[in-house]
């Protein structure tokens, strides 16, 4: 799809602002609805847009396979690591209050934090390596 | 009767699309059709949960002054969980009948199942070496 | 009246895309689904399942479904139970969707009735999440506290079922290089 040029150009101006969406999705999942899984299958479906538009391989020019297997991991450490962080300062496994970060209002806010980017940085990896491997061409 | 009809008539919708949805998972023989009929259940179960913890009269539940009585919590967050482990599901179903595909060549399960027969067969019988 | 229109809607939708032979169609339909299904729940007040249905639902499935039926086929072979099947299965289908749908319908005499703020699902636990999360958790939105704090190890598990998928994605479909 590539040689329209009304399609190019409208993802091209697009899939920045849908970025930048996904991260206050992320970001205010705490006040508003949202949080870490639906920001992050936006950002997932942003660079599944630029595939389907521009094509698989120069889409894996830009998410290089190396790295979507290394941050497919990454969420569930981070995950993991806050609570491995909350046994170390003290408490019980996944007890924020215990966090040496201020009170224990603000502690446990940014330990909910901490686990909202781990799981939206699984996630959009996750879906965006189902996509690629679904969709490329693997026949023999 | 009727206050019983009124009270209830919401389950019996969301047991229809549960119906729906199971009947492609038993009766179609496409592969990717008993998918999408697995996906229809698990959306209409979803609906059953959710609708029963909506209280009449209460708002969304997230903190506000002006409210006086919330929606329970608790099912949003286990269907939050349902949808996601849902769609991971879906998407290794599908990588699996996209390899069917490769090693029988059709996705309908009588061939499939008349074609694995047929391995089978021949495994246990091996053809007589030519003299 | 709008919550009746909309649930017909679904109804006449999943009817629809059980009955198709063209797949890509199905897909659509089904897209369609997901997004009256996230209206459904927008009108019960559920927001955030309703937004992870619109985003997933009709975002990540239809997409899913798109690239599967790309890589087999497109038009369903008949094998519908119409034609090739014997009327003793017939039968057995029929009578396993209506005993089933009997037994769920009986199941529901016992419930209590629909948006009743007296049920035992409304009094157990609930009033101690709505009153009591702002000082435990410190986050305004309870469904964002319940998941993350109170129900934690749930959402620990549930992250381990997407990365778990994303690996066996990857097995399966994965070409090695020789």
């Amino acid at each position: 799809m590539k040689d329209q040029i009304i399609i190019r150009t409208v993802s091209r101006i697009l899939i920045p602002f849908i970025q930048l969406f996904a991260l206050y999705v992320i970001a205010h999942g705490d006040l508003s609805p949202g949080g870490g899984f639906q920001g992050g299958v936006i950002i997932g479906s942003s660079i599944i847009l630029y595939v389907i538009v521009f094509g698989i391989e120069e889409g894996r020019r830009r998410m290089p396979e190396k790295i979507n297997d290394v941050l497919n991991s990454t969420g569930v450490l981070i995950y993991a690591g806050v609570g491995v962080l909350c046994l170390v300062s003290g408490g019980a496994y996944l007890q924020y209050s215990k966090l040496p970060l201020g009170s224990e209002h603000t502690a446990s806010h940014l330990g909910i934090y901490g686990i909202e980017i781990g799981v939206a940085i699984t996630v959009s990896a996750v879906m965006m390596t189902i996509f690629f491997e679904t969709a490329g061409k693997n026949d023999d | 009767m009727i206050e019983l009809f009124f009270g209830k008539y919401h389950y019996w919708i969301y047991i229809a699309l549960m119906m729906i949805g199971f009947y492609a998972m038993i009766a179609k023989e496409n592969l990717i059709k008993k998918i999408i009929g697995m996906n229809i259940f698990q959306t209409a179960v979803f609906l059953f949960y959710i609708s029963a913890g909506k209280v009449r009269g209460g708002t969304a539940p997230i903190l506000w002054e002006k409210a006086v009585l919330y929606d329970n919590p608790l099912p949003h967050t286990l269907m939050l969980t349902g949808i996601v482990v849902s769609v991971s599901t879906t998407a290794v179903a599908f990588a699996i009948v996209i390899k069917i595909y490769r090693e029988y060549g059709t996705i309908e399960e009588d061939k499939i199942l008349g074609l694995a027969e047929g391995e089978r067969f021949r495994e246990e019988n091996p053809a007589p070496p030519v003299p | 009246m709008l919550d009746l229109l909309l649930l017909l809607f679904l109804v006449v939708c999943a009817i629809a895309a059980v009955s198709l032979k063209d797949l890509l169609s199905v897909t659509i339909i089904l897209g369609a689904y997901s997004l009256i299904m996230a209206l459904v729940w927008t009108r019960l007040n559920a927001v955030d399942v309703a937004f992870t249905e619109a985003s997933v639902g009709a975002g990540m499935t239809t997409l899913l479904a798109i690239a599967a039926l790309t890589r087999t086929k497109r038009m369903e072979e008949g094998g519908t139970m119409g034609k090739k099947a014997s009327a003793a299965r017939r039968a057995f289908i029929f009578a396993a969707v209506i005993l089933t749908a009997v037994m769920l319908i009986y199941g529901t005499m016992d419930m209590p009735d629909f948006e009743d703020p007296l049920a035992p699902m409304q009094t157990h636990v609930a009033p101690r999440y709505t009153a009591k999360s702002y000082e435990e958790a410190g986050v305004p939105n309870f469904v964002t506290a319940v998941l993350a704090n109170y129900r934690g190890y749930d959402t620990l598990g549930e992250t381990t079922v997407i990365f778990t998928s994303g690996i066996s994605v990857i097995l399966l479909l994965r070409r090695r290089k020789k």
